[in-house]
């Protein structure tokens, strides 16, 4: 298994867990959807997954071995805002090779245009921020992606658009991915397992 | 006119006014005494005046200024410096540190501030070296709790979160991600500490704890105006007194300038 969540559990407060012994595991090449209702620890569990966060017990494996605290992270977290997961102080090419060196090819084949590298993020739109922040996070060293309501925010063209760049790459790396959404359909679309979360366990 | 020309028009006529007095006075010889021009009132020939030992009082108030506007400049320069350094490690280092930043903090603020200097600057040495470690050691704290606070904001950005795990060091995000971020903010913080510091240094010299009496600094003259003015020579207090308020009106309304262009909320007005 490429990326495993062994019995995790984990609460904001002493008294209230939001993640109580969740289990999870997804292999390389394969796409597991996370659906749930708002609350019920889906964003949560992909910090944690994505080591932005400790759970208070429990374990989150990759290739078995615990995540790496120093150097690039191969397992990659997209944010459902990309405003907010960009300096707005920088240029995007900046933002971009912050992470690593795309070249011309990759950028077309993610629909980004190569005279946005020189703008700021407030003369974008979140769709073609988005896209910055996908090509970003899928640098040669990731290994997974974690998609945290990555198109939530964006029109239903700009959503198919963003998942099928994602998607290819997947493909083509034998990514693992795991996409958290509200949306059964979308869900049921893309990903070839369905894991319910919350409330509809 | 937009707002923002404006704004920066006045930026620039401030900044040569405050640069033509310091400039005036560090070019100009000594006011030299003359005494069949002994305390005249304020006339063409001497707008300001003369003191009793017949010396010009706009060239000493000129000289003045500009002494003072050199020790303001170095001590908030410093100052504001040691806010920056302070601020960011108090926010990065967290725990211990940040425990004894703020202690620190509270320390430096809890007692007045007047007293503060005047002690600091005896134990240095008093003249204006003393004065000058009193005014940097005194006045970086409101800074660095602003600082502290927008690192501490900052911090929590999820860029932030997503260069580390691009493998960046806490360095690298530092540097290139949180500093340039602050700059505004200690640009602005700065200017509006250079104030604070001349009138510290000025009053501290109007006390007695300061620059030498054989410096021209502004609170010397206005020290030794005191002692005339029951006997009517109101121009020795006056003019310089004056004269210090302006450059330090001027400086803050400089400060607010600088803020409105650089405060993103109202840059686009």
């Amino acid at each position: 298994m490429l990326l495993e969540a062994k019995n995790i559990r984990f609460g904001y407060n002493k008294s209230k867990l939001v993640l109580d012994g969740v289990s999870l595991s997804v292999d390389a090449g394969e796409r597991v959807a996370l659906v749930g209702p708002s609350g019920c620890g889906k964003s949560t569990l992909s910090q944690i997954l994505a080591g932005y966060m400790k759970p208070d017990s429990g374990a989150v494996l990759f290739d078995g071995k615990p995540l790496p605290k120093r150097g690039y992270c191969p397992v990659q977290l997209i944010y459902q805002h990309p405003e907010k997961a960009i300096n707005p102080r920088w240029k995007l090419r900046d933002t971009l090779t912050e992470a690593w060196n795309p070249n011309a090819e990759f950028l077309d084949e993610m629909g980004i245009a190569p005279e946005w590298l020189d703008r700021y993020p407030t003369e974008l739109s979140g769709g073609e921020l988005q896209r910055f922040c996908v090509a970003r996070a899928l640098g040669p060293q990731t290994r997974f992606v974690i998609a945290d309501e990555m198109s939530t925010m964006l029109d239903v063209i700009t959503q198919a658009q963003i998942w099928e760049l994602t998607l290819k790459t997947a493909e083509r790396r034998n990514l693992g991915i795991l996409a958290v959404t509200h949306s059964l359909e979308l869900a049921e679309r893309i990903c070839n397992r369905v894991a319910l979360f919350g409330d509809l366990r | 006119m937009s707002r923002r020309v404006m704004t920066i028009a006045l930026i620039a006529a401030i900044v040569i006014i405050i640069a033509g007095v310091y400039i005036a006075g560090a070019a100009m010889n000594d006011a030299s005494a003359d005494f069949s021009q002994k305390s005249l009132s304020p006339s063409w020939e001497h707008p300001f005046g003369t003191d009793l030992l017949g010396r010009d009082m706009l060239t000493r108030t000129i000289k003045g200024l500009s002494l003072s506007l050199f020790v303001g400049l170095t001590a908030s320069g410093v100052s504001a410096i040691i806010a920056l350094i302070i601020g960011v490690c108090a926010a990065f280092g967290r725990g211990v540190i940040d425990h004894f930043v703020n202690w620190l903090i509270d320390l430096t603020m809890g007692i007045p501030h007047t007293l503060l200097v005047i002690l600091i600057s005896i134990a240095a040495g008093r003249g204006w070296r003393g004065l000058l470690i009193g005014i940097i050691f005194t006045h970086w704290t409101g800074l660095a709790r602003i600082i502290r606070g927008e690192v501490l904001q900052i911090r929590s950005n999820h860029y932030i979160a997503a260069a580390r795990k691009f493998g960046r060091s806490g360095w690298w995000i530092m540097s290139r991600h949180i500093v340039p971020h602050m700059l505004p903010q200690f640009f602005i913080g700065l200017i509006l500490m250079f104030p604070h510091a001349i009138m510290h240094e000025s009053g501290l010299t109007f006390l007695g704890f300061g620059m030498p009496p054989e410096q021209p600094a502004i609170g010397i003259i206005l020290s030794e105006a005191m002692r005339y003015l029951s006997s009517g020579m109101w121009w020795l207090a006056i003019f310089p007194g004056l004269a210090l308020v302006i450059m330090v009106v001027l400086i803050d309304k400089l400060g607010e300038c600088v803020k409105l262009l650089l405060d993103p909320v109202s840059a686009q007005e």
